[in-house]
């Protein structure tokens, strides 16, 4: 009898299994691989005969692989210096662990698609295919930066605190990078999130965690069958994840208690409040107005200011819209989508279709290329010109 | 993250500095030339940044549809066409920055005299995913 994989579960003991092997003196690297390999075997033998503990199944292919590597490297060598004795087994926190590696895979050192790239694997536990898949690029290549990334921290220990600040960033370019190979890495940005909410008890993480789990809520929703964009106003909400959302509030709620804001906690109330409204008329933009300010104090972002624009024009109409357009600088992507969105309310029809096409031209993504296309054709079709 | 296409033409695009065709070089900076792309493109390899890259032939044709049931209806190559591509080279990498770099040093491969072509290149961003938060 086979008894189907669960893969998340077992990429779930990926961080606890790592952070064994390096404290039992084994160096990041080769450790990292020694798991990579004992995941492979597994995938390949646990479905016929499935391991009482999985954990420790890993743990001690992974050890074996690992001394395995180890002996070959050292008799290419000729050194006969090897750690060759198998320490003692047993139970150890690995919670310090499985957070110290998630501030290793993401060290600041590291460029932003490298530590995406390290934290995907040694984390997550996925293949280099399963990487160069999910981002489009040759599978040498995938391994090339991954192996890099991992000789950038080779200096680093694993016990040392970090940047918090640099995971979550890390974590957030996962989750929006979206859908595409056989990965679903909003699924895996939402397990690595959530397993670092177990690790490491911080009001910022618990608010990514909220902002995804909204966000992913209303995924389905957001393209139409025929692959394009449906814009937040227009979404079926009976197509919404409800379940979802619930626990994303839940837990930002929890967060938000704690009153210590940050940007994703700022973030996750906005989509929060998106959520809360049965209908697009419903939504309480005074509320998410007010968020947007809390935000723009908080980060200063341009963007921020530019999504806020969009919520004044909402909750003060469209002229009180354009108007906190105009303090922004047009260079801004998505500046003519926003401000041809605002015309169009305030019924400068031909403006708002010259805005759409010009808005086109500077997508970043065919969906919205498209979307936007279709805007100014129904502006244009209505004008008749 | 994003990916760019570097586009080297054959035709079209302004002229570079160091502006002689490649056939009056000598033969050693022809290899010199070509040894130059082949290690660019194998330290972008070692570096995790390397996508694709393809050499075109000049010689081509243009192709239309002529109507239901009519084989489509070739044409050319038109020696005046303005635009000729010549190969190209895609890249990931973090930053429009860091494509622009990229570019910069693709264009100093070695030409007549051993001296830099000093050669326009295009660089061109590929459409990405859209990204899920968005408001």
């Amino acid at each position: 009898m086979t008894v189907p994989l669960d893969e998340a579960l077992l990429r779930g003991l990926v961080p606890g299994v790592l952070g064994v092997l390096v404290r039992r003196g084994a160096d990041f690297a080769a450790a990292e691989d020694a798991v990579q390999e004992a995941l492979v075997e597994a995938v390949r033998t646990w479905p016929a005969d499935p391991p009482r503990d999985p954990r420790g199944w890993l743990v001690t292919v992974a050890w074996r692989r690992f001394l395995d590597a180890t002996r070959s490297e050292a008799a290419r060598r000729r050194r006969e210096d090897v750690v060759d004795v198998e320490p003692e087994p047993g139970p150890v926190p690995d919670t310090d662990d499985s957070l110290h590696l998630y501030f290793l895979c993401a060290h600041p050192s590291l460029s932003p698609s490298s530590a995406v790239a390290l934290t995907l694997r040694a984390v997550g536990g996925l293949t280099t295919r399963q990487i160069a898949e999910a981002y489009l690029v040759p599978e040498a290549t995938m391994a090339q930066r991954i192996s890099r990334a991992k000789r950038t921290v080779a200096d680093q220990r694993l016990d040392q605190p970090g940047d918090v600040g640099t995971v979550l960033r890390t974590l957030y370019l996962v989750f929006n990078q979206g859908y595409s190979g056989d990965v679903d890495l909003v699924a895996e940005a939402i397990r690595l999130t959530r397993q670092l909410t177990e690790a490491i008890d911080h009001p910022e993480v618990a608010g990514l965690l909220a902002l995804m789990l909204l966000h992913a809520a209303r995924r389905a929703a957001r393209t139409a069958p025929d692959g394009s964009l449906v814009p937040l106003a227009e979404q079926d909400r009976s197509r919404w994840d409800t379940a979802a959302i619930a626990e994303g509030v839940q837990i930002l709620q929890t967060a938000l208690s704690r009153d210590r804001l940050g940007e994703y906690q700022a973030q996750a109330a906005i989509a929060a409040l998106h959520a809360d409204a049965r209908t697009a008329e419903e939504t309480d933009w005074v509320q998410i107005v007010e968020w947007y300010d809390e935000l723009v104090r908080l980060t200063g972002s341009p963007v921020v200011r530019l999504n806020r624009a969009v919520a004044v024009g909402e909750a003060d109409g469209p002229h009180a819209g354009l108007a906190a357009l105009a303090e922004l600088d047009p260079s801004l992507p998505r500046y003519a989508a926003v401000a041809a969105h605002l015309q169009e309310r305030a019924g400068d029809l031909a403006t708002a279709a010259r805005l759409y096409a010009d808005a086109a031209t500077r997508a970043t993504d065919t969906a919205e290329r498209d979307h936007l296309t279709r805007q100014a054709a129904r502006l244009n079709t209505a004008l008749g010109s | 993250m994003a990916k760019y296409l570097l586009l080297k033409h054959y035709r079209g695009a302004p002229a570079a500095v160091n502006n002689v065709s490649m056939d009056h070089w000598t033969p050693e900076e022809v290899t010199a030339h070509i040894q130059y792309m082949n290690d660019f493109a194998d330290r972008l390899r070692e570096n995790g940044e390397f996508v694709g890259e393809n050499a075109l032939a000049p010689e081509g044709m243009w192709v239309r549809y002529d109507g239901e049931g009519r084989p489509p209806v070739t044409d050319g190559p038109f020696a005046e066409t303005k635009d000729l591509i010549a190969g190209y080279m895609i890249i990931d990498v973090d930053t429009p920055e860091r494509a622009i770099e990229l570019a910069g040093e693709l264009s100093a491969a070695p030409g007549k005299d051993s001296k830099p072509i000093h050669e326009w290149l295009e660089v061109r961003p590929l459409y990405g995913e859209p990204s899920l938060v968005s408001e």
